[in-house]
């Protein structure tokens, strides 16, 4: 298939097949890491991640909606009103849902995920009855838009670096909370051994709520970005439920770095094949190949040891 | 034992419509029309009464499909309200029973089923999907219904018991082609689709068709129904340098796609590639945002734009009745003529009887559509115009073509197969 | 009879008789032949549900893709039936008559291979219990071997859902699609669309139903039976006894499996298609909640679970078409926050008393009567045990 090109093209369109994976990968980092966080730290299996996500993506639109409205001098840097607001309005949402559900469910993983399933319905109802069955459209600032021609061919979708630069922030916040901050000790602390946790005097009901906001924060932030690439509507989150468990489980559900590692290897596979592909194939072959692989090797590519 | 108790029943119904009738007669008021009696109207037991007639409309409101189908729901209400406004079909308003297909094609199955033996419905409009109406057609064709069926489709059906409305693939794709290949001087070809059968069958068609004109095909892609990440494709897109992107993508995955092939740099508003898609409705528009897909041309048969007298009027009382941010696809203009056709069928063959009203459809004008003339063909399908738009930033089209005469409805096209 | 006793305690033969009375006696006196096929389409899930009661409930694995294995047992009887409908005088008007009407669009001129068989009736029947069989046994043993569990399972059978169904509507050609296998008319010449027909396949289906419940009882109260409900709750004790475990649970598995695909193939006789929509995650988890709302502890409540959760879709659909995924929604939280038992530990809490009084008032006639769930099946595993 290559036969008909010069080496300057093809050399450029591995650039930007290259670049389509890099985009692909942060949008499954940020699409997993909310869930990995709740799913690896707390062992709940949230179905309504993906309605999560459209809540941050509703937010975002109301927020266009307001700032054309009443102050369009704002309008080229609303995006990152609406991305807070959106973290804020899942996470409060998220808070509310352990408050209300999880937290009586924390010994039964399994009936986590028919209760939250229950909350997506609900959840996507809500939406249909607030904001109409329709997919909704989210204006954006022009600079958001369009792409920076680098050679002829080579051209860089804008919203394309600016969901990497995203995603690099965020894993970058995560770590530090996770790992550099008080809240982030007594979160592992908890995970590790929730008894001792409690027993040196860690608030483990609260650390349960604000890691479970947090991930559900995450989720919104991601929905918010996600305005940019994709559907805003309704029942949009279920299209990427399945996509993100399979990136968590296949890294090891226990660590973050193992769901970075996995998105990154399964983002390349399927930009990869599709391009060699059609996309349906693709699809099929990289979820066979992790189910495969998950098989062999059912903890993930990443996991701690640890005692049970 | 069931027999004995259905024959009870009917016998009962039966004798109380009679006495309905009778009663309805002797109280015979001269209007307008004056109303024939239901059972001359009516000889297999549908819901007709003297001053009713009840009709079902099946589409999803609820999940995925609940995004398209809204709009052909609020069309067939407003002409079944406007009907009835002007005194209804043979003197009888028109009442609705309206079931949720729930965008679960067994439950459309179910529901029909419901529509036809329960309610006795004189005529059913909806369906949006192929799949929906492949899963009903069975239960129109055991229980003899009439269903009017809105959505362009891929053609390569003809049933007695269903009217398209829409438009069947050669219709859209033939006359798309032949412009673009002779106005915009295309000789290449990238076929785009969401991987189920309307996309893969139109490509079909569409490729023999390229083909035919000695062009050229450089790609042809499936992706699954709700796939977001198209920058490969559009890669391979960049790569093989087509003259026309030719876009049948559906549902969420719309919204990506366009969004996705602005951001990768590809300006439809330049001269080449020309983006020709037949599945962007002036609805999904509204969900895309119409600053990422300016510039690309839709092939279909209705524009909200269109400037006519049928057409301003339409689009006023729809405002009216479904407020003023709505907008008008060409699937909802669509689900707008099948009450008004059925209206005539029946007019025409004086009864409400399905075999009479199918015996009655072929031939069926109506001038007041807002897409202008149309006509029922002997296959059921619609003969109607083509036309060309142009996508522009507030969402809408505008017409840039059309094609002189009505296209021929041909759902099993020779040599296309 | 004294076989039977042994596993069918005084108030399972009271649930078994309540459940034929309702399937063979009630339903068609009370309902039209369209409410009665409806009823007998919801009876055609409740087989899914008891094969979940059996991996699930007693075994502790949650299958998120039941689905796949009601679609594969639906497919293969779809096949026959398409083929049977698809003679070449009735497909005169295709290119290539004689095969079905969906390979004709997709420029197929031949059947292929792995429809031939499907020509003949006796291959089809075997398949429906083979096909799911032999795929639950591969994804059971790469699993279980490996003491793949848990929420694991639960997920990986999600995916493969996804596959299957990605997979059935790109490779349309052979599979009819996203529309699925449509227009199915005779079962060996005789016509299934018949309101006869639609009596006597509804017959065949409770048959059917009452004949699975009877194994899944043998099997509960079998050793098996006690094994899965100790290996659900400590499965390294069990291991350690010197079990392997993994055999148990394939075996179970693959039984749910053919239980679904028994439940698949009545459905497509029934209903008079197939489509993926059955395969996929969305119904694979509804499944899962009709079996959540009977009880998953308990075959009976499966089947009354199904047939409420199904009948309050329909109703509530039909009357409230806005509010109905609220209400389902709603159902799914409660059923898991407040009555993990379901419908079969409500009526254990406030209605079994009184009719395990009433019937052991009369002497039993041997055979040790065992309650329908003991209090062991409870112990241990927090979420099942019963508001008390």
């Amino acid at each position: 298939m290559f036969a008909d090109y010069t080496w300057t093209e093809l050399g450029s369109i591995f650039a930007m097949q290259g670049f389509a994976g890099l985009i692909l990968f942060s949008v499954f980092v940020l699409m997993a890491l909310g869930l990995a966080i709740i799913f690896g730290q707390m062992g709940v299996i949230n179905m309504a991640h993906g309605e999560f996500m459209i809540l941050g993506a509703y937010v975002t639109y109301l927020c266009s909606n307001f700032v054309q409205a009443y102050i369009p001098s704002l309008f080229g840097i609303y995006f990152f009103f609406a991305m807070a607001l959106a973290f804020v309005a899942a996470g409060a949402l998220g808070a509310l849902v352990e408050w209300a559900l999880i937290r009586h469910l924390y010994k039964r993983p399994l009936d986590t995920l028919l209760a939250t399933w229950g909350l997506s319905l609900i959840l996507q109802q809500a939406y249909r009855s607030i904001f109409g069955a329709r997919e909704v459209g989210v204006s954006l600032p022009n600079w958001l838009l369009g792409s920076v021609p680098l050679t002829d061919i080579i051209e860089i979708p804008i919203n394309g670096i600016f969901v990497m630069v995203l995603t690099l922030v965020i894993a970058i916040g995560v770590y530090f909370l996770l790992f550099r901050s008080r809240m982030g000790m007594q979160t592992r602390a908890v995970v590790q051994n929730r008894v001792m946790a409690g027993a040196v005097g860690i608030n483990t009901e609260k650390v349960d709520r604000n890691t479970f906001a947090l991930g559900c924060g995450i989720a919104g932030i991601a929905g918010s970005a996600f305005t940019m690439i994709g559907s805003t509507g309704p029942t949009a989150g279920q299209l990427y439920i399945v996509d993100t468990f399979l990136i968590v489980v296949f890294g090891g559900a226990a660590s973050l770095l193992g769901t970075i590692a996995s998105s990154f290897a399964i983002s390349q596979a399927q930009s990869t094949m599709e391009f060699f592909l059609s996309g349906s194939m693709a699809k099929v072959l990289t979820l066979l190949t992790v189910v495969g692989i998950l098989m062999l090797r059912p903890e993930g590519l990443f996991s701690l040891k640890m005692r049970r | 034992m069931r027999r004995l108790k259905d024959l009870i029943e009917n016998r009962l119904s039966r004798r109380s419509v009679l006495t309905g009738t009778a009663a309805a007669a002797m109280l015979a008021t001269a209007g307008a029309f004056a109303p024939s009696l239901a059972q001359d109207v009516n000889t297999t037991g549908l819901a007709v009464t003297d001053d009713t007639v009840t009709v079902g409309i099946l589409h999803s409101v609820t999940g995925t499909m609940a995004i398209s189908e809204t709009g052909s729901v609020q069309a067939e209400k407003l002409a079944i309200e406007q009907i009835n406004a002007m005194g209804g079909v043979l003197g009888r308003k028109i009442e609705y029973i309206q079931e949720d297909g729930a965008s679960d094609w067994p439950t459309f199955a179910e529901k029909a089923k419901k529509l036809l033996v329960n309610d006795k419905v004189a005529a059913v409009f909806g369906c949006w999907t192929s799949a929906s109406r492949k899963a009903v057609l069975p239960v129109f064709e055991q229980y003899n219904g009439m269903l009017y069926y809105p959505t362009f489709y891929e053609g390569l059906e003809q049933s007695p018991n269903v009217i398209y409305t829409g438009q069947e693939a050669t219709q859209q794709i033939i006359a798309g082609i032949d412009w673009v290949a002779k106005e915009k001087g295309a000789k290449s070809f990238y076929l785009l689709g969401s991987d189920y059968i309307w996309p893969r069958t139109s490509n079909k068609i569409a490729r023999k068709h390229i083909e035919k004109l000695g062009l050229k095909v450089v790609g042809e892609e499936y992706y699954p129904l709700g796939h977001t990440q198209f920058n490969s494709v559009i890669n391979k897109i960049k790569l093989k340098k087509p003259d026309v992107i030719y876009a049948i993508v559906v549902g969420g995955s719309n919204v990506a796609f366009y969004k996705q092939l602005k951001a990768a740099g590809i300006d439809m508003t330049k001269e080449k590639p020309v983006l020709l898609t037949i599945s962007v409705t002036e609805d999904e528009i509204r969900g895309i945002g119409g600053e990422n897909i300016e510039g690309a041309y839709a092939a279909m048969k209705y524009f909200q734009s269109l400037d006519n007298e049928n057409n301003k009027e339409f689009v006023k009382a729809f405002k009216e009745m479904w407020g003023d941010d709505i907008v008008i696809g060409d699937v909802t203009q669509a689900a707008y003529l099948g009450p008004w056709l059925w209206k005539a069928a029946v007019e025409k063959a004086g009864s409400f009887d399905i075999d009479k009203v199918r015996l009655a459809s072929p031939g069926i004008e109506l001038t007041t559509a807002p897409e202008g003339y149309v006509r029922i063909h002997e296959n059921h399908h619609l003969w109607s115009k083509t036309r060309i738009g142009l996508a522009k930033t507030d969402g809408q089209y505008d017409l840039v073509y059309e094609t002189e005469e009505l296209m021929e409805p041909d759902p099993f096209p020779e040599g296309y197969q | 009879m004294t076989n039977v006793k042994s596993f069918l305690s005084r108030q399972d033969l009271l649930g078994l008789a309540i459940i034929a009375a309702v399937i063979f006696v009630l339903m068609p006196l009370a309902m039209d032949i369209f409410r009665l096929n409806l009823f007998g389409k919801y009876l055609t899930y409740a087989f899914v549900a008891i094969g979940l009661v059996l991996c699930w409930g007693r075994g502790g694995i949650l299958s998120l893709g039941q689905g796949v294995f009601f679609g594969l047992g639906g497919y293969c009887m779809a096949m026959y039936l398409k083929l049977e409908a698809s003679t070449p005088e009735a497909t005169a008007i295709q290119s290539t008559p004689g095969i079905p009407d969906f390979m004709d669009w997709n420029q197929i001129t031949a059947l292929p291979w792995f429809w031939e068989p499907f020509n003949s009736l006796t291959f089809t029947l075997i398949a429906i219990f083979v096909v799911p069989a032999a795929f639950a046994f591969i994804i059971g043993a790469a699993m279980f071997k490996r003491r793949v569990g848990g929420v694991y399972f639960a997920i990986i059978t999600q995916a493969i859902a996804a596959i299957l169904t990605i997979l059935i509507i790109g490779q349309q050609g052979y599979t009819g699609g996203v529309n699925g296998i449509t227009d199915l008319r005779t079962l060996k010449g005789w016509d299934i669309r018949t309101d006869e027909a639609k009596y006597i396949l509804y017959y065949v289906n409770g048959a059917l139903l009452i004949g699975a419940l009877v194994l899944c009882q043998f099997v509960l109260k079998s050793k098996l039976g006690r094994l899965l409900v100790a290996l659900r709750d400590k499965e390294d004790r069990v291991r350690f006894s010197g079990y392997d475990v993994a055999n148990f649970k394939i075996f179970v598995f693959c039984l749910a499996a053919v239980l679904s695909a028994v439940g698949g193939a009545m459905f497509t006789l029934q209903v008079g298609f197939m489509s993926p929509s059955f395969v996929g995650i969305v119904p694979s988890i509804e499944m899962v909640i009709f079996c959540a709302v009977g009880g998953r502890l308990s075959i009976f409540g499966a089947v009354y679970g199904t047939l409420l959760v199904n009948w309050a879709k329909t109703t509530f659909s039909e009357t409230f078409p806005e509010l109905w995924l609220f209400g389902l929604g709603a159902l799914f939280i409660a059923v898991v926050l407040v009555f993990p038992n379901g419908l079969a530990g409500l009526y254990r809490t406030y209605l079994g008393p009184y009719v395990d009084r009433w019937i052991s008032k009369k002497p039993p006639s041997g055979g040790t009567p065992a309650p329908a769930a003991t209090p062991a099946d409870y112990d241990a595993d927090p979420a099942a045990k019963p508001a008390e």
